[in-house]
């Protein structure tokens, strides 16, 4: 599956409490937490981003909190995938388990500039940023979790083992 | 080659005689944990399974911690929504205000999690159990529903980094700023998906305070687990606190680490981490001039009786500077009574502090003591990104008990020795 989109792009370390900040989590209604989605870091996200808009980070993007409302903050502003250089590991498995589409790529995630459209091909993790034709190879998933990403996340996932 | 504590806890959970780094595996839970943030989302995820019953009621934990008491309307609403559904479950481990505590400093105090343990919590800071030398990890809500349901859960075996502790602490020092002094030297990733495991002769030297205190900001530094070897004060807090069997893994001799480091507590510095990244660390003597408006001396990292006592050694027959709000939390309800028991409450609020009942609070900018544009907080909570603790212009300063308690009668950022 290929997708395209133009890209938003932030440093390194964004963390939990900026993708949605904690004053907003007395609800976990999608819609509502994508409102506020960036707010601390950037209060243009919202207004600027469109939907199959794709971010892309440094290194320990997600990190801080547990909360499964950072990953469905940036899925619900239309973000549709993130790329970054690596990833915290529970914002990492929250984005598989809810299915948002990440992708871990240090080199991708240094060159691409903000403004740049690139598009990602899934089923070989290549990503060509289209508007300086550089291409590069994402970081595959191990098959278990291509497993939980092809079931549609772990509920679906588990669902059919129970079955 | 050989395993190590962590990769030997999973593989016995995993019905596996060995594991290695990288290799992906399903354990049993032993514990399942969830707030009211992170529940709520999990109960929606959990009743899309189609099952009406949870794997266990006995090894699930439900604590309202972080809006409680309510703090609004849709607090109270996610509130109910996990009570009621402890009560559908049969849930037995629901903790209501007046039971509850903050998540972390609960469950050790309760003798729900013990040595050898496999644990997850939508909570980040469930890696705090590590101080027992139990397996224990963040994971979202997801996960959390996913483990209610089937009493397991999947893991990427960690590689780990071995810290081999020495010598005794100073006074004024803590377990709080050996593990700042530790994120300040890996960096917020330097631990990125990895055990942090904690061993050597200085282990002695650390009370259980300080080591729940240290593992609890494992997760700081990107830490998969923060985990300490099991010695006799493990062992003695566990026969206090619980009834449950425990089991001791060592970590084999030959047991591989990425990073290996020495770390002499008796040359560990108070410290200090500078916003927005716990990894912006300075030693006391390097701070400089910085006036403050807040203190907040409570949470998961240090809420418990020992830091209680410290600061009240440091606020006794002292006033809280004028200019400063001094908040204190005890973490629990026994650690509360405790510390009423002893006199400390008459010490902070002679000193002109608030002691507030157990919350999460403003650690996360929930509520009891939220920041304007432009104030700054020096807090003994763990996180001290942009917004934190209330407005994103405001700044919070991570600390130890001693830090906090001496910088509320300083007004700026002070060592003890300085008041």
């Amino acid at each position: 599956m290929n997708v395209q989109g133009k890209v938003i792009k932030y440093g390194d370390n964004v963390d939990t409490d900026v993708i949605i900040p904690a004053r907003y989590l007395n609800t976990s209604d999608p819609a509502e937490l994508a409102k506020h989605c960036m707010e601390d870091l950037d209060s243009s996200f919202v207004t600027k981003v469109r939907k199959g808009d794709i971010m892309v980070a440094g290194k320990n993007f997600g990190c801080g909190s547990s909360r499964e409302h950072a990953p469905i903050a940036i899925k619900a502003s239309g973000i549709y995938c993130v790329i970054a250089e690596t990833f915290a590991r529970i914002f990492y498995r929250n984005a598989i388990n809810i299915g948002l589409p990440i992708i871990e790529c240090p080199e991708a995630a240094k060159d691409i500039a903000d403004g740049d459209t690139v598009e990602i091909d899934f089923d070989t993790g290549k990503i060509k940023n289209l508007t300086n034709g550089k291409e590069y190879m994402g970081v595959p998933f191990p098959e278990f979790m291509q497993q939980l990403i092809a079931a549609d996340g772990l509920i679906e996932y588990i669902k059919r083992q129970i079955k | 080659m050989g395993m190590t504590m962590t990769q030997k806890i999973l593989a016995d959970h995993a019905g596996l005689d060995k594991v290695t780094a990288g290799q992906l595996i399903k354990a049993k839970l032993d514990m399942v944990l969830g707030n009211d943030i992170t529940t709520p989302v999990a109960i929606k995820e959990f009743k899309k399974i189609g099952i009406d019953k949870v794997f266990d009621v006995n090894k699930i934990s439900i604590v309202p911690d972080h809006f409680t008491p309510n703090k609004d309307i849709k607090s109270a609403e996610q509130v109910k929504l996990c009570r009621e559904f402890a009560r559908e479950m049969g849930i037995v481990n629901f903790f209501e205000v007046g039971q509850m505590g903050v998540e972390h400093a609960l469950l050790p105090e309760k003798g729900l999690v013990v040595a050898g343990d496999v644990v997850i919590g939508a909570d980040s800071h469930t890696c705090t159990y590590g101080a027992l030398g139990a397996f224990s990890t963040g994971i979202g809500s997801t996960d959390m529903a996913a483990g209610m349901a089937t009493g397991e859960a999947w893991f990427k075996v960690p590689e780990a980094i071995k810290f081999v502790l020495k010598g005794k602490l100073q006074k004024w020092v803590s377990g709080k700023d050996v593990i700042l002094h530790i994120i300040g030297m890996i960096g917020v990733d330097g631990a990125l998906y990895k055990s942090m495991e904690f061993t050597g002769e200085g282990l002695k030297y650390l009370s259980m305070d300080d080591r729940f205190s240290m593992a609890n900001m494992a997760i700081e530094a990107g830490g998969k687990n923060g985990i300490f070897e099991v010695d006799e004060k493990t062992i003695e807090y566990m026969k206090e606190h619980s009834t449950r069997e425990y089991k001791i893994y060592k970590a084999d001799d030959d047991a591989e680490y990425e990073a290996v480091y020495e770390i002499d507590l008796s040359e560990v510095k108070p410290t200090v981490a500078f916003p927005p990244l716990p990894e912006n660390t300075r030693t006391i003597d390097k701070v400089g001039d910085i006036k403050i408006d807040q203190v907040v001396i409570g949470s998961c990292t240090n809420g418990r009786i020992e830091d209680m006592r410290i600061a009240a050694e440091i606020l006794k027959g002292r006033k809280v500077h004028k200019d400063v709000r001094c908040i204190i939390i005890p973490a629990t309800q026994k650690i509360w009574k405790q510390a009423m028991a002893e006199g400390l409450f008459d010490i902070f609020i002679d000193a002109g502090a608030v002691v507030s009942t157990p919350t999460c609070g403003p650690c996360l900018g929930g509520h009891m003591g939220i920041l304007a544009k432009g104030e700054r907080a020096v807090s003994t909570t763990n996180r001290n990104f942009v917004g934190r603790m209330g407005h994103p212009e405001s700044e919070v300063y991570l600390a130890s008990p001693a830090i906090a308690a001496a910088s509320a009668v300083a007004g700026r950022i002070a060592s003890p020795e300085e008041i």
